[in-house]
């Protein structure tokens, strides 16, 4: 390999491009692998299962004092629900950049198998972090759906499973796509923190290029990032188009 | 025999009881009008025979077979459920379409759903030309590929009177089915709604529409404050009502005309 300083600019580009190939390979199995994780973490947060509901039976209506009240919190605990609650809450609440240090050293920490693969500890840091933002955006889809629909296929005796596949789910997808389209391209330019863990992408190659005393390369990184995100605009914008054949 | 019996229904949301204690027959090609005002327990009376509520207490009868009683409704299983569900058909206030699909695809998704699980794709071409014929009967045989958004309200309210339709229900209810329209498209529905009074289908309208419930049906059942208070003929319920709320509540109405 030639040395740095003396790349010509096709050379230069090449060499970016190895670098950005890295942030493409965490951004396809970000998704591939969020965008299901996302929907059991939303099964999780709407759970409505309360093992101590039955401890309502044993309060009368009528009472009231702090008692009561402490009663009724207790049975209407739903462990799932806060559960998921609280995880999405962690994720959410703290830096993606800390979250994928944690990632890569908590296994060496916790059971003392050091964790040398940071491109795997990236992805999973990734996958998670992203889950957690699309389980909150599915929520708000299914909670938009009509509680009308239900009840029509349920009248229409449609099984659950039925209303949820032909009725709802077409149109979550159609009420999700405008901030799941937001979420991917944030994804895109999320991928360059990867470096702070040591993963060689794109910026990473372009402070090589720094160093040795050219700058421009750090620049043009900006071009793969905007020329990325401006097809998956087009393509995310003719989805939206294609559903929009109808309104509520 | 009577095609559906209710029997001592009650039910409550937390501490508001909103049906105590509704029994009461009817027969087959019956079409019986429920009036009464706000809050006196119609919809919630409609939703607890339909299942979109489960009933405190009490029993269902469809042709003298129990299909609902609230001791044992939490055993009911689903697919029993659902086989009692299909004895009725619904239709709703704000007619609660399927915005995806258009209008011959609204009225035979749920049929096709039922002949797909019976292993029975035979029978789409049947249930492909029974929906051109009810679409027909209710007046939208144009209007097939459009989707509800393209429709008006009264539109809309006859596909969804169709797609209920297309079940075969023993009782088709309506839940105040023009309550979202205004006067001119009240009088399509109304219009459809006596079409079908004509062929003798049995039916439970819950409606404030009172000159029609007095033209088109059989018997009106006059709720307040969870109880039927009144039961009879047209004849006796309006121009001669002897519960003092009725008489109250036709009063105002009068006097609003």
């Amino acid at each position: 390999m030639s040395s740095l300083a003396s790349m010509t600019v096709p050379e230069v580009i090449l060499n970016l491009l190895e670098g950005f190939a890295q942030n493409g390979i965490i951004f396809i199995l970000t998704l591939l692998f969020a965008i299901p994780l996302g929907l059991v973490i939303t099964f999780g947060s709407m759970s409505k299962w309360a093992p101590l509901k039955f401890l309502h039976n044993f309060y009368d209506n009528s009472e009231k004092g702090i008692a009561y009240s402490l009663l009724n919190f207790i049975a209407d605990f739903k462990p799932v629900q806060a559960l998921t609650r609280t995880f999405v809450w962690i994720i959410r609440g703290t830096p993606l950049m800390l979250q994928l240090f944690i990632f890569l050293y908590a296994p060496g920490l916790l059971f003392g198998v050091p964790n040398r693969d940071r491109i795997t500890a990236a992805i999973i840091a990734f996958v998670i972090n992203y889950a957690a933002y699309f389980s909150e955006i599915y929520r708000a889809g299914i909670e938009n759906v009509a509680k009308g629909q239900y009840e029509a296929g349920q009248v229409l005796g449609m099984t659950k499973t039925q209303v949820f596949f032909k009725v709802v789910l077409f149109q979550v997808i159609k009420n999700i796509t405008p901030p799941m389209s937001n979420e991917v391209i944030t994804l895109v330019k999320d991928t360059s923190l990867v470096r702070v863990i040591g993963v060689t992408e794109i910026i990473m190659h372009a402070e090589r290029f720094t160093k040795a005393g050219i700058i421009w390369p750090l620049f043009s990184t900006g071009l793969y990032f905007l020329l990325f995100n401006g097809i998956l605009t087009i393509l995310l914008g003719k989805l939206e188009k294609k559903m929009n054949y109808y309104h509520n | 025999m009577s095609i559906l019996k209710i029997e001592n229904l009650k039910k409550s949301f937390g501490k508001t009881e909103v049906l105590k204690d509704i029994s009461f027959e009817m027969n087959e090609g019956e079409v019986i009008a429920i009036l009464g005002s706000s809050g006196s327990g119609k919809t919630t009376l409609l939703r607890c025979v339909n299942f979109l509520e489960k009933a405190d207490e009490g029993k269902i009868y469809v042709d003298d077979k129990l299909i609902y009683d609230a001791k044992t409704a939490q055993k009911m299983s689903a697919k029993d459920q659902r086989e009692n569900q299909l004895n009725f058909g619904l239709v709703f206030q704000s007619f609660n379409l399927f915005p995806q699909y258009n209008v011959f695809e609204n009225v035979t998704l749920a049929p096709k759903l039922l002949a797909k699980e019976e292993k029975n794709t035979a029978k789409y071409a049947e249930i492909d030309k029974k929906a051109y014929d009810i679409l027909a009967k209710v007046g939208l045989s144009e209007k097939l590929n459009n989707y509800p958004c393209e429709l008006s309200g009264g539109q809309q309210q006859r596909v969804s009177i169709a797609r209920a339709l297309m079940l075969d229900p023993k009782v088709l209810f309506f839940d105040e089915p023009t309550s979202a329209l205004d006067p001119e498209l009240t009088g399509e529905i109304l219009k459809v709604i006596k079409s079908l009074a004509a062929k003798n289908t049995t039916m439970i309208i819950v409606t404030h529409e009172i000159e029609f419930a007095k033209n088109v049906a059989d018997r009106i059942i006059f709720m307040d404050d969870g109880v039927i208070a009144e039961d009879g003929t047209p004849a006796q319920v309006i121009d001669n009502p002897k519960n003092e709320r009725t008489r109250l509540f036709l009063q105002k109405f009068n006097e609003l005309k």
